[in-house]
């Protein structure tokens, strides 16, 4: 044992239990923490999707009194932060945890522990932003929170956003650091950078988008919380001296990246799906990798086609509508590159294709709606109306959600060991694209026949009755294909088909290993010798570049084989995993604690807080990252 | 498993042509005084102009993609297990094609919308243009016609609805008193953000007489959905009877029961010209002429007395909003009167022609 060890064995013995409600408290198994993110995230799909039926619902038919003003104020911004922080982005981060460091042949990511912490910081940032209901405080000036409004909404809403968000971030940029640190030191031998999957790339670029624009939220929120707490002038003043667009620039220069976050794990996501459908290999990889780098940078340079009605002037809108007009480029040449790995492939239909082929088709129409948006004269008219309500629908619902629900049954089988019932599977899927397009579409049509967006009620006379209905009847219809999804995943559990190793006749490592995998993922550290590794070891091409089956126990060129450390045979023996900690958990907790206290005033809450995120990170500093 | 494909791509087809119909009958909607798809005004008419083909260019695209995806799908459907498809990896003229293609396509249609966005933001300039000053506020717009005078020098001031002639441009600076707010009227003009301690602009015009509504279209909290608004276009001569009449004081009233409460109460936040005891605070719309509108408080309500004696009775009560005098608080107290008082006020008010 080390000095080091000694001295937090004195407090704690180091958790070691790996069954029951601890072992998943002290679990730093970057496959378990996987598997939190995505049960968390879909708890609050459920709880955001609940909001929204309850705005479908209020919009129903004009006049609609089932919500107050206020209550409809909460309700969709609450539904936006939710989907957006609570829903797209951890759905992501279950897949980069659970999946990213299996792709690369890695036994975990770089820094477990920290890993841990990211998962429980997320889980307390969201319970923080949803205690406010239990206080009746929650948000309420949108999920962009516009000053000086957000500064001067009475009650402490706004500051559960600021403090809120803040929380998050911290999550997410702490995942970010890990992720890329992985990414970049883990692959196994031979997983060059133009060997790893599309998905591992996408994450990539996420990553360093999310590293890079979240402190820029950060500083704004903070500026926020000051400005509401300890009245200072960043955003809002009686006297004229503060410039409330300020904080649109600093949002939305978060904001626009941040929509790439959203979508690029599903489109790694596709890229991945589609190929192993299909037989094929994807078509033109460096090019849809690229394209994804593209559309990670261009992301940048786009931030003001939010703002095109605020007044910035001629030159600056005609500056954003080009750099918007040829973000639509790289986009494009991903469709168009997905569509050409169809063709002349053996397409197979399953559940994982037909979600990822309901994106590629929900996506686009997104897409194009965004490219009406970069007229910009005409997005005088669009902006702010149920018109780009129904664009960022298409974006991160058709696109988004419909990506990551394909991955979800994809790797279902790898991460349970049992395959998603196919025909409840397609049930879902037919129901679920009908519904968002009963849902969506009319949207299109509210707004350019002039239903402003985050208005409680609509009055009679305006021709908005017979839309509102349809798309109020659609939202449900979403609703009762998620359920069908929830029976899936009951059936799927009781009575689910044993998956195998490789159900899909994949490509990618993590179908080379167990379903589940165990928790040192690889008996030995596989060796790369190409891009889509698993599906050269089962197949050949002939000279006409049809695909021959190798005989089985050819796979492994002899002698390749990794020796030394990290080969072990037989269930793992010898192999070291990082020892499980109570320590990110016992850190995290402090956080919420912070947030109330500053929210309320209660300082002596906030230091208690702050004395356990202090004394969380003390322990976890001195205790060796693996017990001997 | 051939035939439910089959049956698959059928509906694919049916729900695109739906999604198409879908935008197809926006074109026909009828009875929506917002839609921007049917503009009157010359800018309107100018956005529009450059939506309607880039619209059109788009549902090319879009039934290239859907249907290219259909069409793949159908054709390229696993038929044996066996199958083993030849393993293209990809074409790099082909996709240097199609990434020069949309390129392409944006830059042609970029070149309009370059010119028109500098066309639109092109102010006015001539005599014959009409220069109003607006102010929003939670909820309701003020706007002030600085080209418009009394002997006195007050300068004209109106609430909620813009009175305009046929055939002139209006150039309206605009800012705000509170928080963000954005001025759009979708027949005649997209929309302009309204923002405190900014002045931004924005040209309204109508060629033909009429009545266009419009609201506020920036999130501004609890009665956002109310803050409306509405653009009455006149033909000159109409519209120089009226800025005459609005250039008149207003007489007191001969009640002392109105006259009571408006000393007591409303000349805090109000002004009607020409009473003694009003002091042209203007925390509140300008009372002047009143009557002489055709709604009132964000144009949220018609101009009928059971609305004005709804809305003294209880202003909070019929327009969510914080009252002044509780934190944040921005829109008119409910002041308990008496169903005399009410009476005599409704009577009064309305009369402000």
């Amino acid at each position: 044992m080390t000095t080091a060890s000694v001295a937090t064995a004195g407090w704690f013995r180091r958790p070691t239990s790996k069954r029951g409600v601890w072992s998943w408290l002290t679990t730093v198994d970057h496959k378990r923490i996987g598997i939190l993110y995505g049960a968390t995230a879909i708890l609050f799909f459920v709880i955001g999707g609940v909001e929204a039926l309850f705005i479908r619902i209020q919009l129903a038919r004009p006049e609609g009194k089932v919500l107050s003003a206020h209550q409809y104020n909460e309700l969709f911004t609450m539904h936006g932060l939710t989907m957006i922080f609570l829903v797209v982005m951890p759905l992501g981060a279950a897949f980069f945890n659970y999946m990213m460091p299996i792709m690369i042949g890695a036994r975990d990511v770089a820094f477990p522990r920290l890993n841990a912490f990211s998962y429980w910081v997320f889980l307390f940032g969201g319970i923080f932003l949803y205690s406010s209901f239990f206080m009746n405080q929650a948000p309420d000036g949108g999920w962009f929170g516009y000053a000086p409004l957000s500064v001067r909404l009475p009650g402490h809403g706004m500051t559960f956003y600021s403090l809120g968000l803040i929380i998050l971030g911290i999550s997410s940029t702490v995942a970010a650091v890990n992720f890329l640190t992985t990414i970049i030191n883990m692959r196994a031998p031979g997983m060059s950078l133009m060997r790893m999957p599309v998905f591992v790339w996408m994450t990539f670029v996420v990553q360093f988008l999310l590293v890079f624009a979240l402190p820029i939220l950060t500083v704004a929120l903070f500026q926020m919380f000051f400005d509401r707490s300890l009245g200072t002038n960043f955003f809002s003043s009686a006297n004229g001296t503060s410039d409330p667009v300020l904080w649109q620039h600093l949002f939305w220069l978060f904001g626009h990246p941040e929509v790439y976050v959203l979508i690029l794990p599903a489109m790694g996501i596709v890229s991945e799906v589609l190929p192993v459908f299909a037989r094929k290999p994807l078509f033109g990889y460096p090019v849809v990798v690229f394209s994804g780098i593209a559309i990670g940078f261009m992301g940048w340079g786009v931030w003001a086609h939010h703002m095109f009605a605020v007044g910035l002037g001629p030159v600056a809108n005609t500056a954003f509508a080009l750099s918007t007009m040829f973000i639509a480029v790289p986009t494009g040449v991903k469709i168009f590159n997905w569509m050409a790995t169809l063709w002349g492939g053996s397409i197979r239909f399953a559940s994982p294709m037909l979600f990822s082929l309901g994106m590629i088709a929900m996506f686009t129409i997104g897409g194009l709606s965004g490219v009406t948006h970069a007229i910009v004269p005409h997005d005088y008219q669009q902006t702010d109306t149920y018109y780009v309500v129904a664009h960022f629908h298409y974006v991160l619902f058709g696109g988004a959600i419909f990506g990551l629900f394909s991955g979800l049954y994809y790797w279902w089988p790898k991460i349970t060991g049992k395959l998603l019932n196919e025909k409840i599977g397609k049930l879902h899927f037919w129901l679920m694209i009908v519904g968002f397009n009963l849902t969506f579409a009319p949207f299109h049509i509210l707004g350019l026949q002039g239903m402003v967006r985050r208005t409680y009620q609509y009055p009679k006379g305006y021709g908005f009755d017979f839309w509102n209905m349809v798309s109020t009847i659609g939202s449900f219809t979403i609703a009762a294909s998620l359920l069908v999804f929830f029976y899936n995943v009951r059936k799927t559990r009781k009575e689910g088909r044993i998956a195998g190793n490789d159900p899909w006749d994949a490509r990618t490592l993590e179908w080379t290993t167990t379903s589940p995998p165990p928790e040192y993922n690889f008996e030995e550290i596989p060796v790369v010798h190409a891009l889509d590794e698993f599906w050269h070891r089962k197949y050949v091409e002939d000279k006409e570049g049809r695909i021959v089956p190798v005989p089985s126990g050819a796979q492994e060129p002899a002698g390749e084989h990794v020796t030394g450390t990290y080969a072990a045979h037989g269930e793992g023996h010898g192999i070291h995993m990082p020892s499980q900690s109570y320590m990110p958990l016992v850190a995290a907790t402090g956080m919420p604690l912070v947030g109330w206290g500053l929210a309320f005033r209660q300082y002596w809450l906030a230091i208690i807080g702050g004395l356990i995120v202090i004394g969380g990170l003390y322990a976890w500093a001195l205790e060796p990252a693996a017990e001997e | 498993m051939r035939g439910s494909n089959a049956r698959r791509s059928r509906r694919a087809v049916l729900w695109s042509g739906l999604v198409t119909l879908a935008f197809a009958a926006a074109a026909c909607a009828t009875n929506a005084p917002q839609d921007a798809l049917k503009p009157v005004g010359p800018v309107a008419k100018q956005e529009d102009n450059l939506f309607r083909p880039v619209f059109w260019i788009a549902v090319a695209v879009f039934v290239l993609v859907e249907g290219g995806l259909i069409y793949l799908c159908a054709r390229f459907r696993r038929r044996s297990d066996n199958d083993a498809p030849k393993q293209i990896h990809g074409n790099k003229r082909l996709e240097i094609l199609w990434t020069i293609l949309p390129a392409a396509l944006l830059a042609g249609i970029a070149i309009p919308v370059v010119i028109t966005i500098f066309d639109v933001a092109a102010k006015p300039v001539g005599s014959n243009v009409i220069h109003v000053k607006l102010t929003g506020h939670q909820w309701w717009w003020q706007y002030e016609y600085t080209d418009f005078k009394t002997p006195q020098g007050t300068t004209l001031k109106t609430a909620n609805e813009l009175v305009i002639p046929t055939g002139r441009w209006v150039y309206l600076s605009m800012t705000s008193a509170d928080v963000i707010h954005s001025y759009w009227v979708p027949k005649l003009s997209g929309k302009q953000d309204v923002i405190p301690n900014r002045t931004t602009y924005l040209k309204l015009r109508s060629d033909v007489p009429g009545v266009f509504r419009g609201q506020c279209a920036e999130f501004c909290a609890l009665s956002h959905a109310n803050m409306r608004l509405r653009v009455i276009v006149e033909a000159p001569s109409d519209f120089d009877r009226w800025v005459a009449g609005q250039l008149l004081p207003a007489a007191a009233p001969s009640d002392p029961i109105a006259m009571a409460r408006l000393t007591a109460t409303c000349f805090a936040c109000h002004n009607i010209g020409g009473v003694p005891g009003s002091q042209g605070a203007l925390i509140g719309p300008d009372l002047t002429h009143f009557g002489s509108r055709t709604s009132f408080a964000g144009s949220m309500f018609e101009m009928t007395p059971e609305n004005i004696a709804a809305w003294l009775r209880d202003p909070p009560g019929v327009k969510p909003g914080v009252p002044i005098g509780e934190p944040g608080g921005t829109m008119m107290p409910n002041y308990h009167l008496s169903q005399a008082e009410i009476d005599a006020l409704v009577a009064y008010l309305i009369n402000l022609k």
